[in-house]
């Protein structure tokens, strides 16, 4: 028995390697009215817990999923449907549902791990990966320390309108640990390598932190390859960096103080979970990754623990669209950079999120991005 | 990049890659080529299950094979040690321990200390060990709890193909003796394991599972029976913490005791025999550090005191199983005082 | 070579050197079938050497063996069936499922078990000696090293205490020209494991371990010194293997066929046979008569471990001292 007024909410995917998520809270009440877009339901994940939003309009009827359940991607978490449709109406669908529902194979698996490839450019391997067929290209840059992942809620709603890449900086994630030129301009050339070898023309480029600066520094270099910036809590406008976090998360291999840099990337520490933690230890226990992040350190923060490269005046003479978004409570770069800059470009500080901001505000950073 | 490879392949990997990277690292052990001075092919074992086979080929006479003379080539590799090389011995066996002890837990184990700091032992001696394969009394002991009572040796015992490599990497760029316990049920196993090297460092252990109702201790094969127990429980409603030791020498106190905080029931899992164990050790730790916090008595899970029997009906009962780590838990956590 | 022995002693070796060779055959397919758990290491080839040794010792004497035992066993009088049981990990074998084939041990017969540990029963067989010298009794030790054990340690030091107290314990090492897969003339340092007799102030003899007569001829020697008082020996059989270091071995550090051909140029059944029908007196039908007898002996010992039952599982904490 099927009713097409019967709208099933389900586990979300956020990202290639998510297969299941857990429960953590319910954030609204049955017989709720939402809207598309209203926060329903916290889901942690294996790497970083987020808010589920409606993605349907309609009355909240039942919740489906308990606390604490985990459950893989597809499984039913809650159903919608108008106040005429009756209980036992609902029952039904929810019975019918679980009858159906059949987890992912675990093959699913190397089809997702296909999604990432491999491509030479400026005598790197690079990984990426690729959403969506869109004619508008677009490149998202990861910051210092980070990887492809950082743009977990960010590639795949972006794909819904363009095609979006997402790849390893050197010396990051999976891509080659030996980096030739870890200057911010060293690496902007990458960036440029990186499309050529993906036989891509021009390209809006959102960058987040040192990724930003890099974003920045290819516009300035190569103009007519870049049609939009997004600088997400961007280095490369002011001198002021946490020089402390830079430091220690290229000096630890310590999972305390892991997880104390990390906790500093957000405003709310409990984002960071074990996973995520282990991970960065993983990537840091890389041959080669501390020497690489040693020498891209160097090649945006000097001597006195102050970023040596900064854009500000070169920004201001791009005439392609720039928006710049920071977390307001950022505590690796501040704030502060995005004020007195020309008309021109656009800024948006989220109150009460931090440097992460994509991740901890995923839904406010992807519909600044959609504008 | 990473992609799935054995348990076996991840060794050989690691092996590998370190042989390349530097050149003092060598290879001996009983066929660990195969076919030393025989008419037939050469390489023909890589070792008694192949795990380091086609080094040879790469690497030539730095993989050697030798005589049956465990406590010979052993200490020669002890020797070699101190004297600039790197030597990764394998002792096919852990059983086969008893016949080089000496050179072990005298020789390499003591020279750091007593030598007032001045030596140097970096060897590795990877060994086989565990029941399961039918092997009997003398190929299939856990005698890891003897060499982490000796002060001196680092013990490791990994438990997936990611950590093998890391640990192995880390084992034979580490500059004190190591002896890197494999279990050789694990050898198939598959997971995901990065190209590139990479190393995990000693006395860090590794939550292979979250959970807040008890916490589950284990090492080598039984973190993978303690997860299959673990999966069955959850169901049940009892959510395992599971924490793998990966090395009981250094161990990581830090992290039982935090896990144990947490739950306030501990159950711990050990393929050895009961009596100075991991599980004894573990246990003691937790009622001397965390008393306060248990909420139930410690329950071990063990091999009987017993040699390990041939018989396959008789070993499958000796193998700390699934059920019966599940029942241990189910025990603790339905406890009250 | 003229022998001392009457027809029926030939016949009984016979006997003995085809049973080990039909058992090891049958264990070889069976293995191969999938019925026999774990690791077992196969003695055909060699069989001249445990029955040349045997056909000396009394059921009073010891005999200390290796990982491959079970021609030996079969040698010191062990029984086939429970063998066979014990190989296939049931309750009515020799060690009840408890040792497997590598360590059947039957004590009463004086075998004192296989061995897992290569160079393993050297010192144990040096202990058996002291005990018959202490005990005044003209008993012996015998012990079965490969050339692998030839290597280890533990050897040395038993062949020196055995001069030292003057043990009468007979070193028989069962040269097969591999220690697993690494030849003896890689792994053994000097030309003849026989060379190592004088360093250890012992006689020491090489023998062709496929001719029977040369193997009982020598072994009788080196008993009547042991038992006279006169202390021990070393014995190097010069053999070979006709299966691998264990089932499942390709074998690839053999060169081709050469199993193929030594099973048909240093054969110890076919030699015993033409030697004994041409010169002294036992006509090919008594041998014929011998083989079906065994063929129906090992059937029924195959049937015997295949329909006995598995040990208990409480049998796991028997034969202990103490549980916990």
């Amino acid at each position: 028995m099927s009713n097409d007024k019967i709208i099933a909410v389900t586990m979300p995917k956020w990202g290639l390697s998510m297969t299941e998520g857990k429960v953590m809270e319910w954030l609204v009440e049955e017989g709720t009215e939402l809207n598309v877009g209203d926060p329903v339901v916290d889901i942690e994940t294996e790497k970083i817990a987020n808010t589920f939003e409606a993605l349907d309009p309609g009355i909240l009827r039942k919740k489906v999923a308990g606390l604490d359940d985990i459950l893989p991607i597809g499984a039913l978490l809650a159903v919608l449907a108008p106040s005429e449709v009756s209980e036992s109406e609902i029952d039904a669908f929810v019975s019918e549902f679980l009858e159906n529902y059949v987890p992912p194979e675990p093959e699913e698996e190397d089809e997702e791990e296909s999604a990432y490839q491999y491509i030479d450019a400026n005598g790197y391997r690079l990984r990426y990966s690729k959403m969506g067929t869109g004619v508008e290209k677009i490149i998202l840059i990861h910051g210092f320390g980070g990887d492809a992942d950082r743009w977990l809620f960010t590639q795949q709603p972006l794909s819904e309108k363009a095609t979006v890449y997402a790849f390893d900086l050197p010396g990051h994630g999976q891509s080659s640990k030996s980096v030739n030129d870890g200057t911010v301009s060293g690496l902007a050339e990458t960036v440029i390598a990186l499309m050529d070898s993906l036989d891509i023309t021009e390209a809006r480029l959102i960058g987040h932190s040192l990724g930003g600066a890099i974003a920045l520094q290819a516009a300035i270099s190569y103009p007519t390859r870049v049609t939009r910036l997004d600088l997400i809590a961007p280095a490369g406008l002011g001198k002021e960096i946490n020089v402390d976090y830079i430091n220690g998360f290229i000096e630890t291999d310590n999972r305390k103080e892991m997880k104390g840099l990390l906790q500093q990337l957000v405003a709310d520490p409990e984002l960071v979970n074990r996973a995520l933690v282990n991970d960065m230890l993983q990537f840091k226990r890389t041959d080669g990754v501390s020497n690489a992040l040693s020498q891209i350190a160097a090649g945006f923060i000097d001597a006195e623990g102050r970023q040596s490269r900064i854009m500000r005046e070169e920004a201001a003479l791009l005439t392609i669209p720039i928006n710049l978004i920071w977390g307001s409570l950022d505590k690796i770069i501040p704030a502060d950079h995005a004020r007195d800059l020309p008309a021109q470009i656009k800024s948006t500080v989220l109150d009460g999120y931090g440097h992460l901001v994509q991740l901890e505000a995923s839904t406010e950073v992807n519909a600044v991005l959609a504008l | 990049m990473a992609r799935k490879i054995t348990f076996q392949q991840a060794i050989n990997e690691a092996i590998d890659q370190e042989m390349g990277r530097d050149e003092s690292v060598i290879v001996m052990g009983e066929d660990v080529v195969g076919g030393s001075g025989a008419d037939g092919e050469m390489d023909a074992w890589g070792g008694v299950l192949g795990v380091t086979k086609g080094l040879w080929g790469k690497y030539g006479d730095r993989i050697m094979d030798t005589p049956i003379s465990e406590a010979g080539y052993v200490g020669a590799a002890v020797g070699a040690a101190t004297a600039g090389l790197r030597p990764v011995c394998e002792l096919m066996f852990i059983d086969f321990m008893g016949v080089c002890f000496d050179q072990i837990y005298n020789q390499a184990a003591k020279f750091r200390y007593m030598f007032g700091g001045k030596a140097e032992t970096p060897i590795v001696i990877r060994t086989m060990f565990g029941a399961g394969f039918r092997a009997a009394a003398q190929h299939s002991q856990c005698l890891y709890p003897m060499f982490t009572a000796v002060p001196g040796l680092k013990v490791v015992i990994p438990s997936t193909p990611y950590d093998v490599k890391g640990l192995l990497i880390q084992a034979i760029r580490d500059n004190d003796p190591v002896i890197f316990c494999e279990h050789k049920v694990l050898y198939t196993v598959e997971g995901d394991v990065p190209e590139e090297s990479y190393t995990i460092p000693f006395g860090e252990a590794n939550i292979a599972k979250e959970g807040d109702d008890v916490t589950i201790v284990a090492v080598g094969r039984m973190v993978q029976q303690s997860l299959e127990a673990a999966a069955a429980l959850s169901k049940e409603g009892v959510s395992c913490e599971v924490v793998d030791l990966r090395t009981t020498s250094p161990l990581d106190e830090d992290t039982i005791l935090e896990s144990v905080e947490n739950t306030g029931r501990l159950v711990v899992v050990d393929e050895a025999t009961p009596r100075c164990s991991i599980a004894t050790d573990i246990s003691a730790l937790v009622a001397q550090k965390a008393f306060g916090e248990l909420k139930a008595p410690i329950e071990m899970v063990t091999a009987p005191h017993t040699p390990v029997p041939f018989s396959g009906t008789l070993e499958d009962s000796y193998v700390p199983s699934p059920e019966k780590i599940a029942s241990a838990v189910r025990k603790v956590s339905e406890y009250t005082k | 070579m003229a022998t001392t022995l009457s027809v029926e002693d030939l016949l009984d070796a016979y006997r003995t050197m085809k049973t080990i060779r039909e058992f090891e055959d049958r264990v070889h397919v069976e293995f191969a079938k999938g019925g026999i758990p774990g690791f077992v290491h196969l003695y055909a080839g060699e069989e001249a050497s445990a029955t040349g040794v045997g056909m000396h010792l009394k059921e009073s004497d010891k005999l200390a063996s290796n990982h491959r035992g079970h021609g030996h066993c079969i040698a010191k009088g062990v029984e086939v069936n429970g063998m066979m049981a014990e190989i296939y990990g049931k309750k009515t074998g020799t060690c009840h499922g408890k040792g497997g084939s590598m360590h059947i041990a039957d004590l009463d017969t004086g075998m004192m078990g296989a061995n897992g540990i290569v160079g393993g029963g050297p010192p144990l067989a040096c202990g058996a000696a002291l005990a018959a010298k202490m005990k005044g009794t003209d008993g012996i030790a015998v012990v079965f090293c490969g050339d692998g054990a030839s290597n280890q340690g533990t050897t040395f030091e038993a062949m020196n205490l055995a001069t030292v107290w003057k043990l009468p314990v007979i070193f028989v090492f069962e040269n097969n020209g591999y220690a697993e897969a690494t030849a003896s003339k890689f792994s053994v340092a000097c030309e003849d494991i026989a060379d190592r007799a004088i360093g250890f102030g012992m006689p020491g003899e090489i023998v062709d371990g496929h001719d029977f007569f040369a193997v009982h001829e020598a072994f009788g020697r080196a008993a009547e010194r042991a038992r006279a008082g006169d202390g021990p020996s070393l014995i190097e059989h010069k053999l070979d293997r006709f299966f691998g270091h264990f089932e499942g071995d390709n074998q690839n550090y053999r060169p081709k066929d050469e199993v193929k051909r030594l099973r048909e140029e240093v054969c110890c059944l076919k030699r015993f046979s033409a030697e004994v029908t041409q010169k002294h007196g036992v006509s090919p039908d008594q041998l014929t008569e011998i083989d079906n007898e065994v063929a129906s002996m090992i059937d029924a010992a195959v049937v015997f471990a295949e329909t006995s039952p598995d040990p208990d599982v409480a049998d796991l904490t028997t034969d202990v001292y103490i549980k916990y």
